[in-house]
């Protein structure tokens, strides 16, 4: 009797864990709702995405310092803060790569990036790396916008910024704008996901 | 212990002979990767995306050149697939495969459409490099490493694999 019940459990738990195998990422998907966080940025002060009452949602970059593709992406995150934090979607970026791999993002070179660069949103130390877990982040620029629905935040869109790396004017699918822009019109979004080439995170050896 | 390595590394190409033959870098679209990743033959295959301005991959790029060589005398081929952008290529992708002296193939994706073939390729695979495909198709093989190697980690997938 007990066996009976034993097996299918075990025979449920081993498809689930043959399932699990099959993506990279055991992160968040699309629709998931994420829990909150709480991180360092660079002004030394900590931020959590409950912080802000006057938010629709948020674009959330994990993204670096060294990374070509990141540098590449830089300007581009910076205009999608200027284009929709007004709007209601801030971006905050995150920076998980560990200092021990890449010592050009270390906590320092993060502030002198931001005051350089004079980011006008947070940018985030992500220095045990849980939060790219928890998210299923893996690259740089990796993008989720997360859209506010009561007190808690669903994924709505995981992936590039958009399809063309080197030009951003060439871009003809601007994958974050577009996926915004759907979700303050009140639309589903209509590219829920978008891959492309970038540098792994520079995960904490074991 | 770099300097021995480069040292070891200059002898055993030098101790092989090979002729001092340019290596080239053929340019082709997801079509022409795709029968060289799916060919039904008994020759396991060790594919490695990379870039030159990728640290992690340019760093792990002689455990492959040394995998090929140690199974030079098996059905082991080694295939390199470079993702710089396509203009690149006279600039720094072949200058770096001529200084690093690669003699595993290396051939340039040219696919500006990321979106559209990563998946295709890899669904497992978000498109952070570097990536390495171990495959047979006709043996049913298909081992995905979305990080880099570790050392000794590709001659353990191979070995499992018994290439003949």
């Amino acid at each position: 009797m007990r066996k009976s019940k034993l097996l299918p459990g075990m025979a449920m738990l081993l498809a689930v864990l043959l399932m699990s195998m099959r993506f990279v990422s055991d992160g968040y998907k699309v629709g998931d709702t994420v829990a909150d966080f709480k991180l360092k940025n660079v002004d030394g002060k900590a931020v959590s995405l409950a912080d802000r009452k006057d938010v629709k949602g948020y674009i959330i970059a994990f993204t670096c310092n060294t990374c070509p593709v990141a540098k590449a992406y830089e300007s581009r995150i910076i205009a999608l803060n200027e284009q929709f934090a007004p709007k209601g979607y801030p971006v905050v970026a995150i920076q998980s790569n560990d200092e021990q791999r890449s010592p050009g993002d270390s906590y320092g070179a993060m502030q002198q990036r931001a005051r350089g660069k004079s980011y006008g949103f947070p940018y985030l130390h992500d220095e045990t790396q849980a939060v790219a877990k928890a998210f299923g982040a893996t690259n740089t620029p990796h993008m989720f916008v997360l859209k506010k629905e009561g007190d808690a935040y669903k994924v709505a869109y995981i992936g590039a910024i958009d399809n063309n790396q080197r030009d951003a004017a060439a871009a003809d699918k601007k994958y974050v704008e577009q996926a915004v822009t759907e979700l303050l019109a009140g639309k589903p979004v209509t590219m829920p996901t978008a891959r492309a080439i970038g540098c792994g995170i520079k995960w904490r050896d074991a | 212990m770099k300097t021995c390595l480069a040292f070891l590394a200059v002898w055993l190409v030098c101790s092989v002979c090979l002729p001092a033959r340019g290596q080239s870098v053929a340019v082709i679209k997801l079509a022409q990767l795709g029968p060289l990743l799916n060919k039904t033959d008994d020759t396991l295959r060790v594919v490695n995306f990379w870039a030159t301005w990728c640290a992690p991959c340019v760093k792990e790029l002689p455990q492959f050149e040394a995998v090929r060589q140690k199974y030079a005398d098996r059905k082991l081929s080694v295939l390199l697939v470079n993702l710089d952008e396509p203009d690149a290529l006279e600039t720094k992708v072949k200058p770096f495969v001529k200084k690093r002296n690669l003699r595993s193939r290396v051939v340039l994706l040219d696919e500006p459409d990321q979106n559209a073939w990563i998946e295709k390729i890899a669904p497992e695979w978000s498109g952070a490099l570097p990536m390495t495909l171990v495959v047979n198709r006709a043996k049913n093989i298909r081992k995905f490493i979305g990080k880099a190697v570790k050392e000794g980690e590709l001659e353990t997938i191979i070995n499992a694999y018994k290439p003949q």
